[in-house]
């Protein structure tokens, strides 16, 4: 150690940043993906998968993650996790710009943020036993062998297997839950301060779900966790999350805390959403669709605000201005929309008044 | 860290996972490559089939202690003798030399040129197909388009096009057939390469900051290899007949050098003298390959605990 480092030690990991630090923002984040073709191979489209996306995870939240298929929620989680290069857009990681020169490596970011995947047995890798696969990564990293082997045990029963029983079988001799069990565990081996859950619970069945749902919540209170929580759930995200952030067409849409935007979602598509929730009580039944068709295909993207083409209320200017994602003058910290309705002044002619904006 | 014994069990789990843990072995242990191998040993064709290949190769290898006389020692008096004759018990060929001791000394030669070839193309076929798939983009088309221009040709006339090309004997002759097999192998395990690639694990390693080279090496090969090797015991039986051809044709092994092609080729003047006996070298070869075909068509299956369940 050099004497500098001696007079000026680096914050210590656990104050790092600061409590107050958001442990990630993310801003304008950008990916196309180019679509090729022609004799010439060259790019004749893009497909707009994330596009400028921005937002912020607080230490010790569960920011959620929601959205139609296709409305660019693994790709953020991807992109968060370096495994695609942004074409633009920053990651600061609690206070540290991501790959910046005074920042942090995307290989040190890499050990702080972690992913479980949706598929359990496609992220698991087939010639592997259990053991080996959660303490693949920390052996890499150098840890001796029986150390490693001690902290896989450790794991393996902090997610509910018996290690005895598990390190040594196969990933295909153990059912989707218990799989998806490991690949928590794998995912927790490098010790990380963020959780990235792509769909983690979407391919389990409703009851071993709800165990894996539970053992997430418990394990994020014993080692102080915060996660990103990707799902096209809605109940799993409301059960779950601290914040919630709503996804179409690779833009955000509406964010803001939980109870707002399951109590008094102001986009026409999180309320679409929310309707078509299905409901545990008989007399709240779903009887008409509330959101038809698909979704417009993103590699042409309608103009101005992109859910237009589906929305009961769109008007001219939906179609000429892109709404911009504001906070409104009724609604909590951290709530954003980006819907003209909700803009005064913005043309639509059910906007809210722009006077109760002065008032709020 | 204490020991955690088997009556606890019941306390960390689940009611369902404690059902499932009871009608299982605890803590089974049954690897990849035992679990292949007891599969093996159902599979009565394979048994049987390996244990020949054994045996020719075994002959092959001892062939001056199991032979009696010289390969190369003709004698003018003995010439085309029938299968059974005392002292030859396969008979003698066109200049009276021993068959038995030509067939388990060519034998080397032979099954040398099966696996020599598939052996090379294994090498430098599964690297640039590996490369090619995990890499992807141009790489891969710059690879994968190379070995198109291969492909355009059937694989004896690429063979016999090199082969002339660079002059006839045994090693011309391998080299020709290694090249010959190169094309085959990559595009083999660039689809597979390819295929495992997009797999999560991968994804998963390389989100927990492994390098690419250790992806390759613990990730990507532990899940290529069987397919790729199997693929290639297939293409052995199609090299010792295609060397065959080549001798035949008289590119491959030069006379008075034992080799089952080039024997063929000088005993089918005498198929009219000695049918039995001309035919032997070729049973040899059809022998051989199709059991090197059997076995990689037995390997496949017991080997085949599919990536997705």
């Amino acid at each position: 150690m050099s004497s500098f480092q001696a007079y000026f030690p680096p914050p210590p990991e656990e104050i790092r940043g600061g409590a107050a630090q958001p442990l990630l923002i993310v801003q304008n984040l950008k990916k196309y993906f180019p679509v090729r073709g022609g004799i010439l191979n060259r790019v004749t489209a893009e497909v707009k998968a994330v596009d400028d996306v921005s937002f912020e995870v607080r230490k010790g939240e569960v920011l959620g993650i929601v959205g139609e298929s296709g409305c660019g929620k693994s790709t953020t989680a991807r992109l968060v996790m370096q495994l695609i290069a942004p074409d633009e857009g920053t990651l600061v990681y609690d206070g540290d710009p991501v790959g910046h020169l005074r920042g942090i490596s995307v290989a040190a970011l890499r050990k702080q943020v972690q992913m479980v995947f949706q598929e359990s047995f496609a992220s698991l890798n087939p010639r592997l036993t259990v053991g080996d696969s959660i303490s693949y990564a920390p052996r890499m990293h150098g840890l001796p062998r029986a150390e490693a082997d001690a902290r896989t045990q450790r794991l393996l029963r902090e997610v509910g297997l018996n290690p005895t029983q598990y390190m040594r079988r196969y990933p295909h001799e153990l059912s989707g839950g218990q799989r998806q069990r490991v690949n928590i565990a794998r995912a927790l081996a490098l010790q990380p301060k963020l959780l990235i859950l792509d769909e983690s619970v979407s391919a389990l069945d409703k009851s071993i779900e709800a165990q894996v749902l539970n053992l997430l919540v418990e394990l994020k209170q014993k080692f102080d966790l915060t996660y990103m929580f990707i799902s096209h759930d809605l109940n799993v995200v409301e059960f779950i999350s601290d914040h919630v952030m709503v996804m179409y067409l690779g833009k955000v849409v509406e964010t803001g805390p939980v109870e707002e935007i399951y109590r008094n979602a102001r986009h026409p598509y999180t309320r679409a959403l929310l309707k078509s929730k299905p409901s545990f009580d008989p007399a709240k039944r779903t009887r008409e669709m509330p959101l038809t068709g698909d979704p417009p295909s993103p590699l042409n993207p309608p103009s101005g605000c992109r859910f237009r083409t589906r929305c009961n209320f769109a008007q001219e200017v939906c179609a000429a201005v892109e709404p911009p994602l504001l906070a409104t003058p009724d609604s909590p910290a951290r709530y954003q929309v980006a819907c003209h309705m909700f803009n005064p002044g913005s043309g639509h002619t059910q906007a809210i008044s722009g006077a109760s904006h002065v008032a709020g | 860290m204490k020991e955690v014994n088997v009556t606890d069990v019941p306390a960390l789990q689940s009611a369902a996972e404690a059902a499932v843990a009871a009608s299982e072995p605890i803590g089974s242990d049954a690897g990849y490559w035992r679990n292949v191998w007891s599969r093996l040993k159902r599979d009565k064709v394979t048994m049987t089939v390996t244990a020949i290949l054994f045996m020719i190769v075994m002959i092959a290898i001892f062939a001056p202690w199991v032979t009696f006389h010289d390969p190369y020692a003709g004698s003018v008096l003995r010439r085309l003798k029938p299968v059974g004759t005392p002292n030859h018990w396969l008979g003698t060929d066109e200049t009276g030399r021993d068959l038995w001791s030509r067939i388990a000394h060519g034998g080397r030669l032979s099954l040398l040129s099966g696996v020599l070839p598939v052996g090379i193309a294994l090498m430098i076929g599964g690297l640039l197909g590996v490369i090619a798939g995990y890499a992807g983009g141009r790489i891969n088309t710059m690879i994968m388009r190379t070995m198109d221009v291969f492909y355009a040709f059937p694989s004896i006339l690429l063979a016999i096009a090199i082969c002339g090309m660079l002059g006839s004997g045994f090693t011309n002759a391998i080299l020709a057939l290694s090249i010959v097999f190169i094309p085959p192998l990559v595009r083999i395990s660039e689809s597979v390469t390819a295929q495992v690639r997009s797999l999560d694990f991968v994804d998963a390693a390389k989100a927990s900051g492994t390098t690419t080279a250790q992806i390759i090496r613990h990730h990507i090969l532990a899940n290529v290899l069987g397919t790729i090797l199997v693929y290639a015991t297939s293409l052995i039986s199609v090299s010792i007949v295609l060397s065959a051809g080549l001798s035949f044709l008289g590119l491959g092994a030069k006379p008075p050098q034992a080799e089952w092609g080039l024997m063929l080729n000088a005993l089918r003047q005498a198929i009219y003298v000695q049918p039995l006996v001309a035919a032997i070298p070729g049973v040899m070869i059809f022998i051989t390959s199709m059991c090197f075909n059997l076995m990689s068509d037995g390997f496949r299956s017991a080997m085949d605990i599919r990536l997705e369940q």
